[in-house]
């Protein structure tokens, strides 16, 4: 990321391309957009990550997390038509450089939540990726499937307190 | 300010907030709500992490052939609306009314375009996706809102000042999550007006006859 952003490296951004571009297509074609529409979007949040790259802080946000708030808010404008509002910045702010430490920590962290979201039971992890994909609240969730609210509830409860306790 | 936050966001709203799966009223509160409290900034971030972690491990589409190809024209061509999407830091006004809620009143407080609800009460229905509504509700000193119930998910962010109903006090920062089980009547502190921001994605139902017969003309 780091050459994308001072040397604007286009062997890099076709490196991020390949691993990225085709899940945040998946990611809204699984939200309920046509593959048109999934391809566009996907291709209009890479150049975002492009000409964006100054704003990627690696000490707050993995580059998965950042390009799936970049898809995130892509897909609320392009499916609903809303606009997100944001929070106002912590007022300490950025550090021009974040310090190394830190990213390697956030990097360690991203990983341990990689595994333990592979370690959540079938059930557990499918609800919490409906959760993030299908643009569905949990009570529309409940209807689409068939399962009570307080079920889908419990079950997400469950696996946030798993993957919690993996985190600590 | 945040030390003094008693309320805080649940995981459900948090995690709704993070998949963009809320509507957008909601969305703002807990935006207002998340510029006023660094622990649910931190509790946000981590579903946003979350979010990060699923779409690592999603199920992949594979792009169309040229597909780099275009985006790499799209980049030089500098055709690029959705930049916009790659949220910038807001950096905080210091005015009474948090950053993302002046976005939609137009400025700070002596922006907003007050409307009368009786008893000294008064609301600004601020613009939102139809699904749920979203308002700055202005409660003088000492006074109360009419006892009501809900029918969906009423939230309540206190901007200024404070309010307490049956159950408990909310002072500036806290918010109130109350749903179908929950009937109240808050009243503002005697010592301070109070502002705040309330969404909710259904009428509230009035238990007293005549605000009910007002409640269309008010739309609450």
């Amino acid at each position: 990321m780091q050459r994308i952003r001072d040397a604007r490296d286009e062997a890099a951004f076709a490196a991020v391309f390949a691993h990225f571009a085709p899940r945040v297509k998946g990611f809204l074609i699984n939200s309920g957009a046509d593959a048109g529409m999934a391809e566009e979007c996907a291709q209009e949040v890479m150049t975002t990550l492009w000409n964006k790259a100054h704003m990627f802080d690696p000490a707050r946000a993995s580059l998965a997390t950042w390009i799936f708030t970049i898809a995130r808010n892509r897909r609320i404008d392009a499916l609903r038509k809303q606009r997100r509002p944001e929070p106002e910045d912590l007022p300490w702010g950025n550090e021009p450089e974040p310090p190394q430490d830190e990213v390697l920590g956030l990097q360690q962290e991203s990983a341990q939540l990689a595994t333990a979201l592979a370690q959540l039971p079938e059930k557990q992890r499918a609800l919490v990726e409906r959760a993030y994909f299908a643009d569905l609240t949990h009570s529309e969730i409940a209807a689409e499937t068939g399962l009570p609210l307080g079920t889908i509830k419990s079950r997400l409860r469950l696996a946030l307190d798993r993957l919690r306790h993996a985190m600590t | 300010m945040t030390d003094q936050i008693k309320h805080h966001l649940d995981d459900a709203l948090l995690m709704g907030y993070a998949a963009g799966s809320l509507p957008e009223a909601f969305n703002l509160v807990i935006a207002a709500h998340l510029s006023m409290c660094d622990e649910c900034r931190a509790r946000a971030q981590s579903f946003d992490a979350l979010g990060g972690a699923v779409l690592d491990r999603n199920t992949q589409s594979a792009m169309d052939e040229g597909s780099f190809a275009a985006t790499l024209e799209r980049i030089k061509s500098g055709t690029t609306p959705a930049d916009a999407f790659a949220a910038a830091p807001r950096v905080s006004t210091g005015g009474t009314l948090p950053a993302p809620v002046q976005d939609y009143v137009g400025g700070d407080l002596d922006a907003v375009k007050w409307r009368p609800l009786g008893m000294g009460v008064k609301q600004a229905i601020l613009p939102s996706s139809k699904e749920a509504s979203v308002r700055l509700l202005y409660i003088p000193a000492g006074a109360a809102m009419p006892d009501h119930g809900h029918h969906g998910t009423e939230l309540t962010l206190v901007l200024k000042g404070a309010f307490h109903d049956e159950a408990d006090r909310f002072a500036a920062g806290d918010i109130e999550i109350a749903d179908e089980a929950d009937n109240h009547t808050p009243i503002a502190d005697i010592g301070e007006d109070c502002i705040c921001l309330a969404a909710t994605d259904a009428p509230l139902k009035f238990n007293g006859f005549l605000p009910r017969l007002l409640q269309p003309f008010f739309r609450i």
